[in-house]
């Protein structure tokens, strides 16, 4: 999980130019939030997210030079004065008042500028934030698109995912990635996976090896990432042990502080694991519809007792 | 659970080879094993989860064995991981 950004690292992404040339790229960007410094500018710093990147627009640019020359000093001094700012952004390619860059220099913060606006550029670095700064895990599974479903398939090695995935992809579905599914929490509730770049395409299947799903079956059959809505839980089939067998409650399992739906499959000679995970993702699809089947039956036979007495 | 870290001393890191080696000998034991650096781990019983870490040789890598019979995967995997050249 990357803890921080360096400035270095938006300064690329998001094309900016550097002002005031020498040091200070390497500061750290630990928090997802931008800040856009007016209050501070108006000398009100309580609550002034000093750790965030200052954004400095048309509006803010204006406000400071509609006053008296020794305010302007003062503000921007003691903006300059945190130790922890990453770094301040012009947009719309503003030009930066000299004592600007002499404060700057001496705290050694950058100073950059895009010719982007304001709104643009807020909405671009956060996006790229968040996506940096996700929190990230690495699972041992397999991450297959099944009619829309992204379904993670987890079990211990040697059970069959991989075998499993193939027949999926024999059916028409997508592999997003196998052994290996890099996990991002992109928002509080979503979670995306993604293939470490390495293994883009690959499965492992005992007695073949490692085979590249994209070339064998086609741009069709592969993606690149895919939300991740459901888990299927594969286990050796245990004589004795209780399965689910009506499905009334779903089974919730935590992913990252992310809960997700979570079937277990019990895997026995002769069952077909690719049909049964087909079926689980028409019946997730079907559920986020509003239909239940389990419950629906549940409800029938209640009310037919009650009918009964 | 046990926890250990050695230096890896395949000079040209766990490139393909080893990782298969290695996937041969974590399949031998029930425990579960993990193996990574710098936070990233993956099963040490897959061999794309193993080659996907891209670990250089000569670095520090974590070996994590949990199971009834951790000890001795514990053993097996840090020495050849140590040992074997």
């Amino acid at each position: 999980m990357a803890e921080f950004v360096t400035v270095a690292d938006v300064f690329e992404e998001m094309k900016l130019e550097l002002v005031n040339q020498g040091t200070g790229l390497e500061r750290k960007v630990e928090t997802i939030e931008v800040n856009r410094p007016g209050f501070a500018l108006s000398g009100f710093l309580m609550y002034y997210p000093s750790e965030r990147i200052q954004i400095l627009g048309r509006t803010e640019m204006a406000y400071l030079h509609s006053l008296p020359e020794e305010d302007i000093k003062d503000r921007v001094l003691r903006m300059c004065s945190f130790e922890n700012t990453p770094c301040f952004i012009f947009t719309r390619g503003l030009d930066i008042p000299a004592i600007f860059m002499e404060a700057s220099e001496k705290s050694g913060i950058p100073l950059l500028r895009t010719h982007h606006s304001t709104p643009r550029l807020l909405s671009q670095i956060t996006s790229f934030l968040e996506i940096r700064l996700a929190p990230e895990t690495l699972v041992h599974g397999v991450l297959v698109d099944v009619y829309g479903i992204g379904i993670l398939m987890t079990g211990s090695s040697g059970i069959g995912k991989s075998e499993t995935a193939l027949e999926l992809l024999k059916r028409g579905h997508r592999l997003v990635a196998d052994d290996a599914v890099e996990i991002r929490q992109i928002s509080d509730d979503t979670l995306v996976g993604t293939v470490p770049p390495l293994l883009q395409y690959l499965l492992e299947i005992r007695g073949l090896g490692v085979i590249n799903a994209m070339t064998l079956f086609g741009a069709g059959a592969v993606r690149t990432h895919k939300r991740i809505e459901m888990i299927v839980e594969l286990e050796a089939w245990e004589e004795g042990r209780p399965y689910d067998r009506l499905g009334l409650d779903d089974v919730k399992k935590k992913i990252l502080g992310v809960e997700l739906t979570s079937v277990t499959v019990p895997v026995r000679p002769g069952r077909n694991l690719a049909v049964i995970i087909e079926v689980a993702a028409m019946n997730q699809r079907l559920k986020r519809m509003g239909y239940h089947a389990a419950k629906e039956l549940s409800e029938k036979l209640l009310s037919s007792i009650q009918d009964q007495g | 659970m046990i926890t250990t870290t050695v230096t890896l001393i395949f000079p040209e890191g766990m490139h393909a080879r080893p990782a298969s080696e290695l996937v041969k000998l974590a399949g031998k034991f029930n425990s579960e094993i993990r193996i990574g650096q710098n936070g990233k781990f993956a099963n040490a019983k897959s061999i794309l989860g193993l080659m996907s870490l891209g670990i250089a040789g000569g670095t520090p890598i974590t070996i994590e064995c949990d199971g009834q019979d951790e000890t001795e995967a514990m053993e097996k995997v840090s020495r050849f991981l140590t040992e074997t050249a």
